[in-house]
């Protein structure tokens, strides 16, 4: 038993406890599971694949890249799991946000930050949508988000469709007023061009999305509302807005990623984007979030992503058919899940 | 104990209550008073209304009529964080406290303590640790760490933590909605304890319950439910454990289902009985019977158990 009931003021806290150990502590930390599996993976690779390029600067240039896409969605979508809640139309947004600058930009001679701002408000109605219609249903947002994605992917590639003649995908966004700036914030690469900018971006959301779940009241109602809703409801915290919030961060995000990948290639594809939704789940739970949510952390969600990168990649330079790839994830996905489901029952058993 | 004093304000005071759901009464002219340092126990068996009680007075539901005085202040509470504004704390059952999360975050859930401005305004961890291990220190509570889930307390425990969030919080008065209910016998006590602490910081407490063993050493006055109505309020020098406990099981009811389960029986004597006459009848029969015969006899003796009116008298039903 961790609690003595002993005559209150008589005792200092914490004297009769015993020291907790310290590597406990750290073994039900929501993310120690993808750390552990990303310095694994790296070190598989770099013996499989290191005489290949996996270690070269290009070699890790290529994962962090990989990785950082990845994190940009998983992110939001891992604060939203541990609020409670899936968001399945991710990457439909990505595609239809990327397709909404394209066309404004190659078709209607838009200046790129004015379809860019468009894009954006496209993506917070497009989370406000999912928000209210989940809340309001009060059905699971599995399937009601599994709705709107559909719903985008069709009507995105139906218009552009007719807009296009017949096209789905366009190009020659650089031609837009606008577009060196837009290249030098979302597209540059950095030191000695090896590295692209998005990894800065996914390093300043997950910065962002740590410091507003650890050290923010906000943090504190994201993960009451997805531990027990009534519970949370009952002591004053405003569970439709902390999911109206989050669902509206998961759709601005994806709009980011379709921002940073219509400018790095110039234009737009409607299947952008496309199983983005499954992919950042999964690097959420590798990364400790639990599906049932109330529980995990952005920083695992970042490291579940890097474990998806290196694989992919990794894959690549062992020289292996990248066929192999998603068969190499499911067994990752597989183990993390029994790891974390390990894990939830160590933390409500470590200290009794 | 003590006795209501007719001088002071009542803390808390309905009168003549009702609620209804569509045509369904689920209330019926309920009146009641609380005074601070009181606790007062509402007791009923399921479905007497008791839920529906607390939820007019944690501000779920408005009462169809009658009046809520807080403080002698007639008060309409649109949802149940306008109840916590005027004092009004309940803790729910099972519905207190978010197992996965850390003791200190979940006494703050709702409102949490922060420091800094603008932008960095952020979670205070280091006053929301302090103040946790104090407050449950005070109720002889001792945690090891304040980051450990609240899972890992025992079921009184986090009705005591619940409760001690709720004081801390400011509240007047204190629901308790049947907070002894999952927990075994060492464990109620540490509840009851607890409840027994803030009545002598001046609180109201309303603790309900359908334990009148729980309910009678804790409890300055007793208000009985059944189907709805108050079935009355009563002092504790006007009533002793064994009434209180027969009128909570309504005494009448009790004596009433006695000769209904005696009838039962009874009755499932006779059908058994006829069942081994009918057999006997149809066996003595078949022994005089071809055997094509045999399986239209045995019909007619099933109909003839069937249809007691039809039979001969020969020991059916």
């Amino acid at each position: 038993m961790s609690v003595t009931q002993g005559s209150a003021g008589n005792i200092a806290p914490g004297e009769r406890m015993l020291r907790v150990n310290p590597l406990r502590r750290l073994l039900v930390r929501p993310e120690t599971g993808s750390v552990v599996g990303s310095i694994a993976v790296w070190i598989f690779f770099a013996i499989v694949a290191g005489s290949s390029g996996f270690v070269s600067v290009r070699g890790t240039s290529s994962y962090l890249s990989v990785a950082s896409e990845i994190t940009i969605q998983a992110v939001p979508v891992a604060l939203l799991m541990i609020a409670g809640e899936f968001d399945l139309s991710v990457g439909s947004t990505v595609g239809a946000t990327g397709m909404i600058i394209a066309i404004l930009t190659t078709q209607s001679g838009w200046n790129l930050w004015a379809a860019i701002l468009v894009a954006l408000i496209f993506a917070v109605l497009v989370g406000l949508l999912n928000g209210y219609l989940v809340l309001r249903t009060g059905l699971p947002s599995f399937i009601v988000t599994l709705g709107t994605a559909y719903i985008l992917l069709g009507a995105t590639t139906g218009i552009t469709y007719i807009v296009l003649n017949g096209l789905t995908q366009v190009g020659g966004v650089d031609q837009a007023p606008g577009y060196k700036l837009a290249h030098a914030i979302f597209a540059t690469t950095l030191s000695g061009n090896q590295f692209p900018i998005e990894i800065v971006w996914a390093l300043l959301l997950v910065a962002l999305a740590t410091w507003l779940l650890v050290g923010t009241p906000f943090g504190n109602w994201i993960f009451g509302v997805g531990g027990d809703p009534n519970a949370a409801r009952n002591v004053g915290v405003p569970v439709w807005r902390v999911k109206m919030l989050l669902f509206v961060a998961t759709a601005v995000c994806s709009c980011l990623l379709a921002i940073i990948q219509v400018v790095t290639f110039t234009g737009a594809d409607v299947l952008r984007g496309q199983n983005n939704e499954f992919i950042a789940i999964v690097a959420a739970v590798v990364g400790g979030v639990l599906l049932t949510g109330g529980y995990g952390s952005a920083i695992g969600a970042m490291f579940g992503a890097l474990i998806f990168g290196m694989v992919e990649q990794g894959i690549v330079f062992a020289g292996v058919d990248a066929d192999w790839y998603k068969a190499v994830v499911g067994v990752i996905l597989l183990l993390a899940v029994l790891l974390n489901s390990y894990v939830r029952k160590l933390a409500m058993e470590v200290r009794r | 104990m003590s006795t209501v004093n007719t001088d002071t304000l009542p803390l808390l005071e309905v009168q003549n209550v009702s609620k209804y759901f569509g045509s369904v009464i689920a209330l019926k002219d309920i009146s009641m008073k609380l005074f601070a340092g009181q606790v007062m126990c509402l007791l009923g068996d399921n479905g007497a209304g008791k839920s529906t009680l607390i939820k007019i007075l944690s501000g779920v539901h408005r009462p169809s009529e009658g009046q809520y005085l807080i403080e002698g202040k007639e008060v309409h509470f649109s949802s149940p964080r306008d109840a916590l504004n005027a004092g009004i704390a309940t803790v729910y059952q099972d519905l207190a406290m978010i197992p996965l999360m850390g003791i200190s975050r979940n006494f703050f859930l709702g409102s949490e303590p922060t420091k800094g401005w603008g932008p960095f305004r952020r979670f205070d961890k280091k006053f929301a640790d302090r103040v946790t291990r104090e407050e449950l220190a005070r109720i002889g509570i001792q945690i090891r760490e304040t980051s450990q889930p609240v899972g890992t307390l025992s079921g009184g425990e986090r009705q005591s933590v619940a409760i001690a969030r709720a004081v801390y919080f400011g509240a007047k008065v204190l629901i308790l909605d049947e907070p002894t209910a999952a927990l075994g016998v060492k464990e109620a006590g540490i509840v009851l304890r607890y409840i027994a602490q803030a009545r002598a910081r001046g609180l109201g407490v309303i603790f309900i319950t359908h334990n009148p063993h729980h309910a009678y050493p804790i409890g300055d006055h007793f208000t009985l439910l059944n189907r709805g109505r108050s079935m009355g309020t009563f002092a504790r020098s006007e009533i002793s454990r064994e009434e209180l406990t027969s009128m909570m099981a309504g005494g009448e009811e009790l004596e009433e289902l006695g000769h209904e389960l005696a009838e039962f029986a009874r009755t499932d004597e006779k059908a058994r009985a006829a069942l081994a006459a009918a057999a006997q009848q149809f066996e003595a029969e078949a022994q005089q019977m071809h055997v094509e015969q045999l399986p239209a006899a045995f019909e007619e003796a099933q109909q003839r158990l069937d249809q007691p009116g039809s039979t001969d008298g020969k020991g059916t039903i």
